[in-house]
């Protein structure tokens, strides 16, 4: 049975284009709202909290605009899913290492750091389709089998402090996470909004999770 | 690994979409929202979507370039036209994942700086359009039109400096006549440079996504076979993954 009362927003604090993300919500059949008041986020109970851009800058933009309480409010007091894509994936991690040493939401252990820090020496911006590698049997990986891809656009990665909050690992040279999860906190590095019917499935089972 | 992409290219008149041979005789390819809603559920790796009308833009169309990425869930990547950080700007807003910049950099090559700062490199594609003449390969803008006197590989090496994220290199010789891409030029592209190389211009079967692919590209962009024949992009990835290519397979469903 799908479950069609999920509130479902996606948090807007300014960067990035949230449009294609909304659409692949809508069209699964769900109510999604772009949200740019850290307010309002008390009415939702799943949270998506994309980003492009640099992890400074997007932390300087959360804190200013005031989402940081409200997130942490929801999600670690009244234990809200949310799920970070991309650069929001990253700012759920302690500290990023993105044009200097930058706080981030601290809701994951672990920093962020260029991937040629990581030991990467392949072409960076990691752009294009690559597969992940499942570790855990997850709701977030449904009826997606082991070794689809999906597409990513990052020059960065999250290193968890605690490895087995890593749901899935891709290798671009070195591995890195890909998805994480920490209790009720969901992170893919990949976008699920560009990953056509894979990315589709993994929205799916976030917002049913 | 990240997978070797297959992308269709789509080119609109302003009134529909085209294709033609060596850049002219340009002949209908049908209304652009129908066209990519097929590619989009036939599950392509990427699209390219390049507008070729010769309208000056003072303005990005918005609500039409909404209507094109709106039928999108893989990236799409738009150029044609652009001269700004507005343009660009108007254009991500309007759903584009990329852009794809080509003759107004040669007069104003700081775009390229500009845009690449402000968007990341990742963001940026240079379209390089190229004629061999008397065994050298000279860049062209304006549809093919103009020759800028540029020679390729100089010309790569600026790009790459000013912040270039890929390059898609398009031969003006081969284009729409679907005898194979021309692999000197690919070759000589992804030799000189560090980013990802989208080869473009004549592809006609299944091989030459491979041969494309034996001399160094990234990702196969194709219009005519894909546009008038009956290969597809499915069968593409079919054929090359026969040849232990490693693209993307199609997404099923696992029911658990």
């Amino acid at each position: 049975m799908i479950i069609k009362n999920r509130k479902i927003c996606i948090i807007d604090f300014g960067i990035g284009n949230l449009r294609s993300l909304k659409n692949c919500i809508d069209n699964l059949d769900f109510n999604v709202q772009i949200i740019n008041k850290p307010k309002n986020l008390k009415k939702y109970n799943k949270i998506i909290l994309p980003g492009v851009g640099s992890f400074k800058d997007a932390m300087n933009l959360i804190k200013l605009l005031g989402w940081d309480h409200e997130i942490l409010e929801n999600v670690l007091i009244k234990k809200k899913e949310i799920l970070g894509i991309c650069l929001g994936m990253q700012i759920l991690l302690s500290k990023g290492h993105e044009f200097g040493i930058t706080n981030g939401l601290n809701l994951i252990s672990g920093e962020v750091y260029n991937l040629k820090t990581l030991g990467c020496n392949k072409l960076i911006p990691h752009i294009g389709w690559n597969e992940i590698n499942i570790k855990k049997n997850d709701i977030l990986f449904k009826n997606i089998p082991n070794y689809s891809s999906f597409y990513f656009v990052n020059s960065y990665a999250c290193k968890l402090k605690n490895k087995s909050q890593e749901l899935s690992f891709t290798n671009h040279d070195i591995n890195f996470s890909s998805a994480i999860k920490n209790q009720n906190i969901y992170g893919t590095q990949f976008h699920p909004e560009k990953s056509s019917k894979a990315g589709r499935q993994l929205l799916y089972n976030f917002i049913n999770a | 690994m990240l997978k070797k992409r297959i992308i269709p290219t789509m080119l609109w008149n302003g009134f529909t979409l085209v294709k033609g041979q060596n850049f002219i005789n340009k002949r209908k390819a049908g209304s652009p929202v129908a066209t990519i809603q097929i590619y989009n559920s036939r599950d392509v790796d990427e699209i390219f979507f390049f507008d070729i009308s010769k309208i000056e833009h003072q303005n990005v169309d918005q609500e039409f370039i909404k209507s094109i990425t709106d039928c999108v869930s893989v990236p799409i990547t738009i150029g044609g036209g652009i001269k700004s950080i507005r343009h660009m700007d108007d254009l991500f807003k309007s759903g584009a994942d990329k852009i794809c910049l080509n003759s107004a950099i040669y007069s104003n090559p700081i775009l390229i700086t500009d845009s690449a700062k402000k968007f990341g490199s990742q963001a940026i594609t240079i379209s390089i359009d190229v004629k061999k003449i008397s065994g050298e390969y000279i860049c062209f803008k304006n549809n093919g039109k103009l020759n800028t006197g540029k020679k390729i590989l100089p010309w790569i090496r600026e790009c790459l400096d000013r912040g270039a994220g890929e390059i898609l290199i398009n031969s003006i010789d081969h284009d729409g006549l679907m005898c194979g891409y021309d692999y000197e030029l690919i070759k000589l592209t992804t030799e000189h440079a560090n980013v990802p190389v989208v080869a473009s211009g004549g592809a006609g079967n299944y091989d030459d996504f491979y041969k494309a692919h034996l001399n160094g590209a990234s990702a196969f962009a194709a219009a005519s076979i894909f546009h008038f024949t009956n290969y597809t992009p499915a069968g593409a990835k079919e054929y090359l993954k026969k040849k232990k290519v490693d693209i993307r397979n199609n997404f099923v469903l696992e029911k658990k």
